[in-house]
């Protein structure tokens, strides 16, 4: 039984099917959709009531997503952790700086990489609180719940990271 | 009735139930290959399917699940009435940052765990800052674009004036059928 914990992957199918289950148990035990992006607002307002509490709590947007330690922010450290354990259990752990597609194509420098996954993570941030939702808030959950905005944002988070994809590694790329 | 409305509002075990559930779903998107930079570039380059083969099981589960639980009134509907100004813009914003990080906000985590630090120093610090730029830039987003184009509707069924099963029924054949094709041709 616990070879199977320490297996490097599953089958996505596997994987998948137990996401859709722990989908369930959010909403059913803590009445949510399981959603990641609003992490980061919350931790980017919590940062900025630290260094200038005046300023974050006459904001708009964090009135309405209150920056605290709750339910919402608490999922990102637990996905660091589970991840860590799962990799670490099955010996795939390894600190690395850019990832071997990425270097085959663009080069092994650390600090290009870095920068392009900086812009992304800016684009990736905007856009997220922009559709209000990521590929788990929207893309699973509420595909889940039929949402027909979700499954719309869904389509759009595709088109838009196939264009880009292709663009990068067959234009640019070498 | 739903069963766990104490629960819900207890704050304490909700932090808990928050870490909790970080850590089945970080160990999940590992084991499912999704914390991995090669799967994801892969995905948008129509090379390799693990991505959606993940994000398809879940939701064929997921559909059942949820309706079958809010049939019997144990959960309830979270989901909002959208629009061509926040979901399609944010979406297609979301794209281009997803293609250029090779992560999502969920798997940028998923992938620090695992050891990537570009995940950590570019993905999660460009997440800090683009929230915040969301942040500051809100009040006029809100005005000029959110509630631009809104959709008619907010569920499916609702929008093709269908039956909630009937629906579900043909979503769940429509993606089961397309998991079926993908290992037909090997992808």
């Amino acid at each position: 039984m616990f070879e199977f914990f320490t297996q490097a992957l599953w089958s996505p199918y596997i994987a998948g099917a137990g996401i859709g289950v722990l989908s369930c148990l959010a909403f059913l035990l803590s009445d949510r959709p399981l959603g990641c992006s609003t992490a980061f607002v919350k931790a980017r307002g919590m940062i900025g009531k630290a260094i200038n509490p005046d300023r974050v709590s006459g904001m708009e947007y964090y009135r309405e997503i209150v920056p605290q330690a709750d339910w919402a922010l608490m999922i990102i450290p637990g996905i660091i952790i589970g991840a860590f354990i799962a990799s670490f259990i099955s010996g795939g752990f390894r600190l690395f700086w850019v990832p071997s597609v990425w270097g085959a194509e663009f080069g092994y420098d650390p600090v290009i990489r870095w920068a392009v996954a900086l812009a992304g993570g800016i684009f990736l941030g905007l856009g997220a609180r922009w559709a209000g939702g990521c590929t788990s808030g929207h893309g699973i959950n509420g595909s889940i719940q039929l949402s027909l905005a979700s499954m719309i944002t869904a389509g759009c988070f595709f088109a838009g990271g196939i264009a880009t994809a292709l663009f990068l590694f067959r234009v640019l790329g070498a | 009735m739903r069963m766990f409305v104490t629960l819900h509002k207890n704050k304490n075990a909700q932090v808990i139930l928050g870490l909790l559930f970080g850590i089945v779903f970080g160990f999940l998107l590992q084991k499912g290959g999704a914390t991995d930079y090669n799967v994801i570039i892969g995905q948008l380059l129509l090379t390799d399917f693990t991505v959606l083969k993940l994000m398809l099981s879940a939701v064929i589960v997921g559909m059942i699940g949820f309706h079958l639980l809010r049939h019997f009134g144990h959960v309830q509907l979270h989901a909002a009435k959208g629009s061509v100004g926040s979901n399609v813009i944010g979406g297609l914003l979301f794209g281009v940052g997803f293609a250029l990080l090779g992560y999502c906000p969920g798997t940028v985590a998923g992938a620090v765990g695992t050891g990537a630090l570009d995940a950590l120093f570019g993905g999660v610090v460009g997440l800090l800052i683009g929230a915040g730029i969301f942040a500051e830039i809100y009040p006029q987003v809100k005005a000029r674009f959110l509630m631009w184009g809104r959709f008619p509707a907010v569920t499916v069924p609702e929008f093709l004036n269908l039956n909630l099963w009937v629906v579900i029924g043909l979503m769940e054949a429509v993606m089961i059928g397309f998991l079926l094709l993908l290992e037909y041709f090997g992808l």
